[in-house]
C-alpha cells in the first residue's frame, strides 16, 4: 500500500533547481534510505517531503488515508535546543501538540502515550532531567520519542546518527530497525551508505545519477559502484 | 522600620499610587511570561526594536493631542511586529539590520516630531518621560489602568491557553510545522502579544527600558531552573517581586520608577547568577 508518492519533483530554492524529474513512492512498512553526497539535495528533498518548502514543480502526495499530521520527524539538532530549558517529558509531550487543534492542554491519554514512548526509548528515570544536560545519544532518543508521539505510521529521520559515537550509533540503528519491524514506515537520510544498505529495504540515491529501487538492485547498480569507488 | 510602613500606608491611601502598583505588577507579569519565549527564540532584539517603534508612535500620538496615546501606539506597534516577523523569513535586508533600521528610524522621527510640534514648553522633559518612563506611572488615569488590566488579563489568558503550543513552536519550529502545527500563526500571535506588552510597558518603564523588563527575569530564571515550566513560573515571580519592590523603593526614595525596577531586576539577576553557579558545583 503506497503511503507517500513523489511525482516528477523539481527541487531547489527560488529559480535554481538542485534536482529535477524525481519520482518515487514509499509503501507501508518500507525502510527507505535516501543517500547521496553533500550538496546533492538530500535535505532539500526532506524539507519538501515535510512541507517546509514548496517544490519548484511536481507534487508530494499522501495516500492510504495519511495526512501531514501522521508524519513524525526527527530533525537534526538546532542551535536553539543546545541551551533550551526543557525536561525530557516536556519535549516528548510536545510531539502531541499538532493533534490538539485549539484544545489548550494535554489529555491523560496523551500523557500516557508520552510516558510509554519514553519507556520504549529506554529513557525511564530521566523524565525530569533537563534535555540539554543529556548525552548526544540520549537527546536523539528523546527526539525520537517525541516523533513517536506525533505518529505511529511514518517517521522521517534526518541523519539520525550524526555526531554519535560508534556504539551509540549502533544502538540508534537497532532502535530504528525495531520501530520499522513494529510496522512504522521509515524514511531516513544518511550519508553513511554502508549503514543505509545494511538496514533499509529501499534506496533512493540522488546526485549526478538517480537511483530508486530495492536494495539488492542498488548494490549492483552504477550509482552504488560509483559511490564505493570514490 | 515602622516609619517606612507608615510612609507606605500614607501613599497607598491615594488612588493613583494603587493604580500604579496594580498596573506595574500586571505589566511585569506579562513581560516576564513572554520574555521566556522571546529569549529562547532569539527574538530579544525584536523586542528592543519594537519599543523604539512604540516611542515614535507615542510621539505622533502626542502631537495629535489624543487623550489616549495607546490608540495610535498600539496598532502601529502591532503592525511593525507583524512586518518584522514576516520579512524576517524572506528578506532582502537581513533581519537584524532591518530591526536596527526601523528602531533608529522611529527614534529619530519621533524626536524630530516632538521638537517640530512641541506640545509643552519643556520638550526635553517630555522626551525623557517617553524614553525612561520617569514618573508617568503615577499620573495614570483610571481609564489607563482599566485598559492595562484588561489587556494584561487577555495576554496572560492567551499565554496559558496556548502554553503547550508556544513551547512546541519555540523548542522546534520545523518539527511543529512538519507535523502539522500552524507555526506561522503562532509566531504571529506571539508577535502581536509582544507588541501589546511593549506598548503597555511604556507606561511603566518607558521605551528604552522595556527590554530589561522582558529579558532580565527570563535570564535570571534560566540560571537556576532547567525545565520550561519552572523557568516560566520563576520568571513571572521574579518579575512581579522586582516590580513591586522597585515601585515601593521609588516611592520611598523618590527615584524614577522605571529605572528603579530595572535596577532591582539587575540585582536579582546577579543573585540568580551566583545561585546557579553554586548549584552547578
Amino acid at each position: 500500500m503506497e503511503q507517500l508518492i513523489c511525482r516528477n519533483l523539481t527541487l531547489g530554492y527560488e529559480n535554481s533547481p538542485i534536482l529535477t524529474g524525481l519520482s518515487f513512492s514509499v509503501n507501508c512498512g518500507d525502510y527507505l534510505a535516501i543517500v547521496g553526497e553533500n550538496g546533492s539535495g538530500k535535505s532539500t528533498l526532506l524539507k519538501t517531503i515535510l512541507g517546509l518548502i514548496k517544490p519548484i514543480s511536481g507534487e508530494v502526495l499522501f495516500a492510504d488515508g495519511l495526512s501531514r499530521k501522521d508524519i513524525g520527524y526527527l530533525p537534526q539538532q538546532t542551535v536553539v535546543q543546545k541551551d533550551f530549558p526543557a525536561s525530557v517529558t516536556e519535549v516528548v509531550l510536545s510531539g502531541c501538540a499538532s493533534r490538539m487543534g485549539l484544545r489548550p492542554f494535554y489529555t491523560k491519554s496523551e500523557k500516557a502515550l508520552a510516558a510509554e514512548n519514553i519507556e520504549k526509548m529506554g529513557l525511564k528515570g530521566l523524565e525530569k532531567r533537563s534535555y540539554k544536560e543529556l548525552s548526544g545519544g540520549q537527546q536523539q532518543r528523546v527526539l525520537l520519542a517525541r516523533a513517536l508521539c506525533a505518529t505511529q505510521k511514518i517517521l522521517v529521520l534526518d541523519e539520525p546518527v550524526s555526531g554519535l559515537d560508534p556504539i551509540v550509533t549502533q544502538e540508534m540503528y537497532e532502535l530504528i530497525e525495531g520501530l520499522n519491524k513494529s510496522g512504522i514506515t521509515i524514511i531516513m537520510i544518511s550519508h553513511d551508505v554502508k549503514a543505509a544498505t545494511n538496514y533499509a529495504n529501499k534506496i533512493l540515491h540522488i546526485g549526478k545519477e538517480i537511483f530508486f529501487g530495492d536494495k539488492s538492485d542498488y548494490l549492483s547498480s552504477g550509482a552504488f559502484m560509483g559511490k564505493v569507488n570514490l | 522600620m515602622m516609619e517606612i510602613f507608615k510612609t507606605l500606608a500614607d501613599y497607598f491611601q491615594y488612588d493613583f499610587v494603587v493604580y500604579a502598583f496594580v498596573v506595574g505588577i500586571l505589566i511585569a507579569l506579562c513581560a516576564a511570561l513572554l520574555g521566556v519565549t522571546l529569549v529562547l527564540k532569539r527574538f530579544s532584539f525584536i523586542g528592543d526594536g519594537l519599543s523604539h517603534v512604540a516611542f515614535g508612535a507615542m510621539a505622533v500620538a502626542a502631537i495629535t493631542n489624543l487623550t489616549n496615546q495607546m490608540v495610535i501606539a498600539m496598532p502601529v506597534t502591532v503592525l511593525s511586529a507583524i512586518l518584522l516577523l514576516r520579512s524576517g523569513q524572506n528578506a532582502k535586508i537581513k533581519g537584524d539590520a532591518q530591526v536596527a533600521m526601523l528602531s533608529v528610524g522611529a527614534l529619530a522621527i519621533g524626536y524630530l516630531l516632538m521638537n517640530v510640534f512641541p506640545t509643552s514648553s519643556n520638550v526635553s522633559a517630555d522626551v525623557c518621560t517617553t524614553l525612561f518612563g520617569s514618573y508617568s506611572i503615577l499620573t495614570l488615569s483610571s481609564v489607563d489602568m482599566w485598559i492595562c488590566v484588561v489587556l494584561s488579563i487577555v495576554v496572560v489568558a492567551i499565554f496559558i491557553l496556548f502554553y503547550n503550543k508556544i513551547f512546541a513552536v519555540t523548542f522546534d519550529e520545523n518539527f511543529a510545522k512538519a507535523t502539522g502545527t500552524p507555526s506561522e500563526a503562532y509566531n504571529l500571535l506571539i508577535a502581536i502579544v509582544i507588541a501589546v506588552v511593549i506598548v503597555l510597558a511604556m507606561n511603566l518603564v518607558g521605551s528604552l527600558l522595556i527590554s530589561a523588563l522582558i529579558i532580565f527575569p527570563a535570564l535570571s530564571a534560566m540560571r537556576v531552573f532547567k525545565n520550561f515550566k519552572a523557568v516560566t513560573i520563576c520568571s513571572a515571580i521574579i518579575s512581579v517581586v522586582c516590580a513591586a519592590l522597585g515601585i515601593v523603593i521609588s516611592i520611598l526614595l523618590g527615584t524614577p520608577v522605571g529605572s528603579t525596577i530595572v535596577a532591582v531586576d539587575i540585582v536579582a539577576f546577579g543573585g540568580f547568577f551566583i545561585a546557579g553557579a553554586v548549584i552547578k558545583r
